[in-house]
């Protein structure tokens, strides 16, 4: 089966040139530089059609940008980006099309990513319209349905996004995002800011919009928990890169990589009572700067001198899970 | 047993409103003990974070205690004048936000901060102050602290400034720290940090800690007993490990299977349905029950606070049979 959506070797370089205050303090001799920030470094995952990749990893390590990459939000530096087998660079403008149609993006935040000023019916229902997927005058009854899909009643879609709750706006954001009859949605903290119950019902929404549709999810969350209830498959990132991948319930059940397994021994959870929490030292480095050799080696508590030198790649260690650590593949014992 | 450093008897917040008055606590009653950790735990509107503010007096207009006593070590908080409150606040009951720049000036160094702090309440000069913020510093674990005290607040990581808020409730060594979602903005290997550092020091010093938040998994490792709100009132609270294994109250029941992390994967999660009422339109008697699927005609009345078996107190007609 070829992949929905494929990723090889892809980075995302933010430059920070200095300004012309800056520039001009230069010629004087003050010495400002340019700043480079690596935050997606060589990147490789597919994501086959139907299936749930979650994406993991703590503030800064890349994984929002990688979703706005994948959704087209955002164009990647270097590597390649590939939907239905075409590379971004080779897409025809049909092929661009169907890319940035059939991959849609649900944001975090249901207060910002709202229009205020538009109602519900036009929120959800305008791209539809300026893509052609819809006539306007057919534009009510589709918007309708798609309330109806994601649990909301037909009649609210008169209403303005300051008359919805958390969960309800988050809805709404869902509806938007099925308008364009996607393939692949990615969820970027899609639940964070909404309260525990209603994070459950918008949690079983994904799960019965996923059985009816066949959607794939890009799944990003720094929430384990959820990660472990709905995705087929974990990506692991730290500092830029994907540090491990596999099967959610081997990734879970048996992590291989020392800051997948810090990651799960921290993450509280209910049948963890009276918890001596034995943390993880240290916190992320700067992505300006980040440690040589292996980012993690700072706080690893495996760390050997070789980590401080090399860098490694992602490769299947000896239960075939790929890992990017030297204890796995074998290059420090 | 010992007599409780915080005693929380009928306490009632109200809120003038333009849309009309709503009581955002109703009738809260719980007992912390020393070097107990109480988890208060709720979802948006609750009244869990009015709870704190109230017994700390904080509720300004158009807010108002209007009910209840706060007797903190035997003392009757209420009614006592500002300038007293003043006094206690920081230093026998300290509170940590959410965010840590509520806390902070960010135009101050820290140490200008938390030196304010110390001579605001001790008599001490300058340098035995900066003396007593490094300590407080080094104790939740800063590196360097003698160069932190000299950074400003933008300066530092979000987990750095929640360690300096920590540091500066625990400096002067309250008998109550009221801590309100102190690591929900926190990564979990830095939340796991600062989790660890709490643990430790209240049990070292035998502080009592309340410590609010909407996320059971966290009450779970850290808490000894936990009360769970809802619209204004504790709905019920127990001994953790009785609370989360036999739920009582069916909101409780509901909250802990709306965790992914708790339903086995593929499972259907079984959340509350529904969503939390507005505090202005109240359903009469139990305010669960539009939600509950327990309710029947004897919800229409106001269930009164009872005891079950092992000592929890549940505010519900109809408990779950599990609880008894």
């Amino acid at each position: 089966m070829t992949a929905l959506l494929s990723l090889d070797g892809l980075c995302q370089t933010y430059v920070n040139r200095p300004d012309l205050a800056e520039r001009a303090a230069n010629l004087m001799g003050a010495g400002y530089r340019e700043t480079r920030v690596r935050a997606v470094d060589g990147v490789s995952l597919d994501i086959a059609p139907g299936e749930v990749v979650g994406l993991v990893g703590e503030s800064g390590c890349g994984k929002s940008t990688l979703g706005r990459m994948v959704a087209g939000v955002e164009a990647p530096s270097a590597g390649r980006l590939a939907y239905r087998g075409t590379a971004l660079e080779a897409m025809t403008p049909d092929q661009r099309r169907a890319w940035q149609l059939e991959v849609q993006m649900i944001f975090q935040d249901p207060f910002a990513s709202l229009n205020p000023r538009m109602r519900i019916e036009r929120i959800v229902g305008e791209a539809a319209v300026v893509h052609g997927l819809i006539r306007a005058r057919d534009r009510r009854d589709y918007v309708a349905d798609l309330m109806g899909k994601v649990g909301l009643a037909a009649d609210m879609m008169t209403r303005y996004p300051h008359q919805f709750s958390g969960g309800q706006r988050q809805r709404v954001g869902i509806a938007r995002a099925l308008a364009l009859k996607p393939r692949l949605i990615v969820c970027d903290e899609a639940i964070s800011a909404l309260d525990v119950s209603i994070q459950a019902q918008v949690l079983n929404l994904f799960e019965d919009l996923r059985a009816e549709f066949g959607f794939a999810y890009l799944f990003i969350s720094h929430d384990l928990g959820a990660v472990a209830h709905i995705a087929d498959r974990v990506a692991v990132m730290y500092l830029g890169r994907v540090v491990e991948i596999g099967a959610a319930d081997d990734v879970f059940g048996d992590p291989r990589h020392p800051y997948t397994r810090a990651l799960l021994a921290e993450a509280p959870r209910l049948d963890r009572r009276a918890q001596d929490f034995t943390p993880v030292t240290g916190e992320i480095p700067s992505p300006l700067d980040p440690p040589p050799g292996c980012t993690f080696h700072p706080r690893c508590p495996v760390a050997a001198p070789a980590c401080r030198e090399i860098v490694p790649q992602l490769q299947p260690g000896p239960t075939g899970r790929l890992a990017a650590c030297l204890r796995e593949t074998g290059e420090v014992t | 047993m010992t007599a409780p450093v915080l005693s929380v008897r009928g306490l009632r917040t109200d809120f003038a409103t333009r849309a009309g008055r709503l009581t955002a606590v109703d009738g809260v009653s719980f007992d912390v003990g020393p070097g107990e950790v109480l988890g208060l735990v709720g979802e948006s509107g609750s009244g869990k974070t009015i709870t704190g503010f109230s017994i700390l007096g904080l509720i300004d207009p158009p807010g108002e205690i209007v009910a209840g006593e706060v007797v903190l070590n035997g003392q009757n908080l209420r009614g006592l004048p500002e300038d007293a409150m003043r006094r206690l606040r920081g230093d026998r009951i300290a509170m940590i936000f959410q965010d840590p720049m509520m806390t902070l000036n960010p135009v101050l160094r820290i140490d200008t901060q938390l030196i304010e702090t110390i001579r605001a309440h001790r008599d001490v000069g300058r340098e035995a102050a900066r003396q007593m913020a490094e300590a407080a510093l080094a104790q939740v674990g800063i590196p360097s602290p003698a160069e932190r005290l000299r950074a400003y607040p933008h300066e530092l990581s979000g987990g750095m400034r929640q360690r300096v808020v920590i540091a500066a409730a625990l400096m002067l060594e309250p008998d109550l720290i009221i801590a309100d979602e102190p690591t929900t903005a926190l990564d979990v290997t830095i939340q796991s940090q600062i989790l660890y550092e709490m643990q430790r020091l209240m049990a070292e010093r035998n502080t009592a800690l309340i410590w609010i938040t909407h996320d059971l998994t966290v009450v779970a490792g850290l808490a000894h007993r936990v009360a769970v709100m809802y619209a204004g009132r504790i709905v019920e609270m127990g001994a953790v490990d009785d609370l989360l294994d036999r739920p009582a109250h069916p909101y409780t029941h509901g909250l802990i299977h709306s965790i992914p992390s708790a339903t086995p994967r593929g499972e259907r999660l079984q959340p509350v349905r529904g969503m939390t009422p507005s505090l202005l339109n109240l359903p009469e008697g139990c305010a669960f029950a539009p939600r509950c699927p327990r309710a029947d005609a004897a919800c229409k009345t106001r269930p009164e606070e009872r005891r079950i078996g092992d000592g929890r107190l549940v505010r519900c007609h109809h408990p779950l049979e599990s609880g008894a």
